[in-house]
């Protein structure tokens, strides 16, 4: 899957969790924009990982603060 | 992306003396400041001017029952325990100055060793100075860069803290979900290190790990099992070996953590083991070598209290008797616990939010009662709530006088 298809799956999967409609961009960070608190990221980042089959550790978390970096780290994982 | 310690705000530069690196803490302090300029006595601040036995003390000038205090078996004040202290403090003086590779091994603690040896009928004990220290350093000394660790997500603050130390990689499941820990442990590369780390009682709520099915698929997978059980140590299990001897697991169970400050009543913590190469494990876990050892009167507590416990069976009946009679008393009286059955000693009562659960627990305090407030980010789904530990020496009567000094509360804050 190339950058392009992950972006848009990850966009249908973030909806649920964007409860006020904020326009997801690239720089959209997910604890000041977004607003996730740490269960909503669990929840999130739970989804993503059945739906690519992929791990994203703890440790990968803390380096993804925007909508961007989390499509460069998943579509890198899931080529791997 | 983090765990839900609460985030720190852009420091603020302050003229000419950089920035004040305690500007990290202003949303806590607002929120503290928030909840006392109401007048509100502070749950976080309480002083015990007298410790009247396991169930009774002077708490902030009153006479209090003791709800909220973790002492399980009511040890602290056992006469055999406490005379055990006496004769160490004699004869082995207050405190060892040293770690346990050097100068800080007595007599002492080889025995409170093999009473854990016994207690468990396991291979090897290895004593920490406290139980945090015994998950900090098992965790972070067994699990390095490049294994892999699946926790619950409700785990103790001392796990989470082992997890960061020791740099593997952290993933998390849901809270008691086999089928999404199953997912991910299927997930991990080939040939990498895996440690699962689950706890018998989660100590928020009060309920237990499906610990038959969870050690079963961990085991498929081939990792190893570390299992905290704090909160049923003493009490859960015919021997009370923990829910892991409840569930029939203890012996697919690698490593089971444990502390001497709940059912124990003094403070250390531990980790028992079968693993042939354990031993090496004093030479390589730092928060192990780099401090000091317990005091001689501290181990000599602990063992004699351990051995106590191996034939504790009739308080942990009366045990089970106070934890089912106040959890159907509270449910009786409309209040939302965290489990709808009682699963251990502890219950958990929701409350809506923190305002009135600090009303509550101060109208508590003032009814002369003692019970555990907790807030986010400490508990989970950001529940406030009040943490009710029972004691094999609460009595019947107690327990009725909890429930009406509770009835009277819930009414007054109006939360029933």
């Amino acid at each position: 899957m190339d950058r392009a298809e992950v972006d848009t799956k990850i966009r249908s999967l973030i909806e649920p969790f964007n409860k006020k409609g904020v326009a997801i961009k690239d720089e959209t960070t997910f604890q000041n924009d977004l607003e996730f608190d740490s269960l909503t990221v669990m929840d999130f980042v739970a989804e993503i990982e059945d739906e690519f089959d992929i791990i994203i550790s703890m440790n990968q978390q803390a380096e993804i603060e925007n909508y961007g970096q989390l499509v460069d780290a998943v579509t890198k994982l899931q080529a791997d | 992306m983090s765990e839900g310690i609460s985030q720190p705000d852009q420091p603020q530069a302050i003229e000419g003396e950089g920035k004040d690196l305690f500007s990290k803490f202003d949303d806590v302090i607002a929120l503290r400041e928030g909840l006392l300029s109401s007048g509100q006595e502070d749950p976080f601040n309480l002083v015990m001017e007298k410790v009247l036995s396991p169930t009774r003390a002077i708490c902030n000038g009153r006479d209090t029952i003791l709800l909220g205090t973790y002492n399980y078996m009511g040890m602290t004040f056992d006469p055999d325990v406490v005379e055990a202290g006496k004769q160490a403090l004699a004869d082995f003086g207050t405190g060892t100055t040293g770690s346990r590779v050097l100068n800080g091994t007595y007599q002492g603690h080889k025995e409170v060793e093999q009473a854990l040896m016994d207690f468990y009928e396991m291979d090897h004990a290895m004593v920490f100075s406290t139980g945090y220290q015994a998950n900090l350093g098992i965790i972070s000394t067994i699990a390095g860069k490049g294994d892999y660790i699946v926790l619950d997500i409700d785990s103790h603050a001392s796990i989470w803290d082992g997890c960061a130390l020791g740099q593997a990689e952290v993933v998390p499941f849901k809270h008691n979900d086999i089928e999404a820990m199953e997912k991910r442990l299927k997930r991990i590369p080939e040939g990498a290190g895996k440690l699962v780390i689950l706890e018998g009682v989660y100590s928020m709520l009060g309920d237990v790990a499906p610990l038959k099915e969870m050690v079963a698929v961990a085991k498929k997978y081939g990792a190893m099992v570390l299992v905290d059980e704090a909160h049923s140590m003493g009490f859960i299990g015919d021997n009370g070996r923990g829910v892991v001897e409840d569930a029939g697991v203890i012996d697919d169970v690698d490593f089971i953590i444990g502390t001497f400050s709940k059912s124990v009543g003094t403070v250390g913590g531990f980790c028992v083991s079968n693993h042939p190469k354990f031993e090496i494990m004093r030479l390589v876990c730092r928060p192990y070598v780099f401090t000091a050892s317990l005091p001689p009167s501290v181990v000599a507590t602990a063992c004699t209290s351990i051995r106590k416990l191996m034939h504790g069976s009739n308080k942990r009946a009366h045990l089970w008797e106070n934890s089912k009679a106040l959890h159907k008393g509270l449910k009786d009286l409309g209040f939302k616990l965290g489990t709808e059955e009682p699963q251990s000693a502890i219950i958990a009562v929701i409350m809506p939010d923190l305002q009135q659960g600090a009303a509550m627990w101060e109208a508590l305090i003032q009814g002369g009662l003692y019970v555990n407030l907790a807030r986010p980010p400490a508990t989970p789904a950001n529940m406030t709530l009040l943490r009710c530990s029972l004691c094999a020496e609460h009595s019947e009567e107690e327990v009725g006088e909890i429930l009406s000094i509770f009835e009277k509360a819930g009414k007054q804050v109006g939360i029933i």
